[in-house]
């Protein structure tokens, strides 16, 4: 019984883990640390691919689902299994409106788990989301 | 009736020799690829290799007038301080545009291990420390390197000046060379280097007139570019094996790789990790890793991108300097690269492509053998500077590294490049 139970958590865990990976660039979104903010992102690389630079549209609400205008982003991020960062330092160039900002110079130069720390900085409210992404 | 002991000694000899001849000559396991493995060959075949990219910064980088000036460039000894070094002279096109030396020997003892140009038109950074961002910029340092080339950019435009052939084939791609007759204003040796009196004659001269002999200086450099973006590996008979399996030949007896090759091939992809850095078609990822690798004997760690770094974003030839050709300047590399104590002692992933052939291997030379460069990948030793970021060891049998090995012997290949530009370029 309890093996039962067990692999169906693993599958239930499976099934979730494909569709995580599915929606990544459809729109999931990430609530950020203290809950001021929601992000999700579109790379305008489609599919993720390693080794070529390319820009992300990076969407920003706040608790309530309006779109964040007047925001200064900041991109970090890494491997933690590897113990490196992203190969670029990305920058937002432009704030595109409707809470949308594009970030430029996003390049990942490993396949694998990836981390990125998105810093969403907007009338005097600075809060980080943390985002998975496996390529 | 009971064996006697000698029946069965020659029993357990017998066992013993038929166990070792199926370790050695017996059945392997077959690869069982899955999807996935799959998706990762094909990403690794070169088949995979995407069209070359123009070059912005470069305006004459796919002109045939300045592939045939570049062809002769590279392999003209006069364009050195003592007349017998020329770009070829370390970049053997016999192999594969490597010099089979630890350390490339110019006029004297360069710093490092001649990298191969093979497939360098793909690569956003040149050197082992990405000092370079483009190749034509990357082969102006060599010429006034004193280990190497050992000229001075003024008597190179006044080399080209004054070749009748040379002032031709310039002034047909970059326009009227400026008479550089007067030495009162253009000296016989003058460049921005430690040497006192060529750099004492360099700050003497005047802007415009230092700005002369850079255009010229980095045209050189742009028409061998042209002539090294002809320079491409070629399909080794691992791509012809991914290409055999994804059009379902993968059982045909006449399997492009050994055996052996393919548990090897199983490794790289799998337990060795070496596709986290030898990713992509070119095997590399261009990117800088510091893996722990021993400094040179006698030699100080190498202290590799962390001063690298600083070099490619003071260099005047650098793509968003007054002599790159992008109007633009985009250089997303250079606006983004990125800093950090990672760079600390680490050197650009080199293309696995041609390994076979161009020992020794590392930044310095300091591994003689493909099976020397393994064991530290298997061994991960702490790291002489910096942190080495490949600090789990594999724990590879000995067995395992052989077939390791014989897989990445089997990327050797002929360039997928015209023999003509092979070899020494016939005098008109």
């Amino acid at each position: 019984m309890h093996r039962l139970i067990a692999i169906s958590c693993a599958l239930l865990m499976a099934f979730a883990g494909v569709t995580a990976a599915q929606d990544a660039t459809d729109r999931q979104s990430w609530s950020t640390r203290s809950g001021y903010y929601r992000v999700s992102y579109k790379s305008r690389l489609e599919p993720l691919a390693i080794n070529r630079m390319h820009d992300w549209v990076i969407h920003v609400e706040d608790a309530e689902g309006t779109p964040v205008n007047n925001a200064t982003l900041s991109v970090t991020g890494g491997m933690p299994k590897h113990n490196h960062g992203l190969p670029t330092e990305p920058r937002m160039t432009k704030s595109l409106g409707n809470g949308d900002y594009l970030m430029e110079g996003m390049r990942f130069h490993m396949s694998g788990d990836w981390e990125l720390t998105v810093t969403v900085d907007a009338a005097g409210r600075r809060d980080t989301a943390i985002i998975s992404l496996t390529i | 009736m009971k064996p006697s002991k000698k029946t069965s000694l020659i029993a357990i000899v017998a066992i013993l020799l038929a166990a070792s001849a199926w370790w050695q000559f017996g059945p392997r396991y077959p690869a069982k690829w899955t999807d996935l493995d799959l998706m990762v060959l094909q990403r690794l075949s070169l088949d995979s290799l995407p069209d070359l990219e123009p070059d912005p910064t470069n305006a004459v980088a796919d002109d045939p007038r300045a592939r045939e000036f570049g062809h002769k460039l590279f392999f003209d000894m006069r364009l050195s301080a003592n007349g017998s070094v020329s770009c070829a002279t370390c970049h053997q096109p016999d192999r594969r545009f490597t010099d089979g030396f630890p350390k490339g020997r110019g006029i004297g003892l360069s710093g490092r291990n001649t990298r191969s140009i093979v497939g360098t038109a793909y690569s956003p950074w040149l050197y082992w420390d990405g000092r370079k961002d483009s190749q034509w910029a990357q082969a102006l340092s060599p010429l006034e390197d004193p280990a190497e080339h050992g000229g001075n950019r003024m008597s190179y435009a006044r080399f080209i000046s004054t070749d009748p052939e040379y002032r031709l084939l310039y002034e047909d791609l970059f326009g009227e060379l400026p008479d550089f007759s007067d030495t009162s204003r253009f000296p016989e040796t003058a460049a921005p280097l430690d040497d006192a009196g060529a750099n004492a004659a360099w700050q003497a001269m005047s802007d415009e007139d230092r700005l002369a002999v850079n255009r010229v200086f980095s045209n050189i450099g742009k028409a061998i570019a042209a002539y090294e973006r002809l320079i491409m590996p070629g399909p080794s008979r691992f791509d012809t094996y991914v290409r055999d399996l994804l059009n379902g030949n993968s059982e045909s007896p006449g399997s492009a790789l050994t055996d052996e090759e393919i548990l090897g091939l199983q490794l790289f992809i799998d337990k060795a990790r070496c596709t986290e850095c030898h990713n992509g078609p070119l095997l590399t990822n261009n990117e800088f890793h510091n893996t722990g690798i021993l400094s040179f004997p006698g030699d100080v760690p190498d202290r590799g991108r962390i001063d690298g770094l600083k070099k490619v974003l003071a260099d005047p030839f650098n793509c968003l300097g007054q002599f790159s050709d992008d109007p633009e300047k985009r250089c997303a590399e250079l606006n983004y690269v990125r800093t950090g104590i990672e760079l600390i002692g680490a050197t650009r992933t080199p293309s696995l492509r041609n390994l076979g052939g161009t020992a020794p291997y590392s930044h310095k030379g300091q591994n003689e053998t493909i099976a020397a460069l393994l064991d530290l990948y298997n061994r991960a030793p702490l790291a002489m500077i910096g942190h080495n970021e490949a600090e789990e060891k594999l724990n590879l049998s000995r067995r395992e590294l052989k077939q390791l090995e014989a897989f990445l012997n089997a990327l050797d290949a002929p360039l997928a490049t015209a023999e003509k530009w092979l070899r020494v370029p016939l005098a008109n």
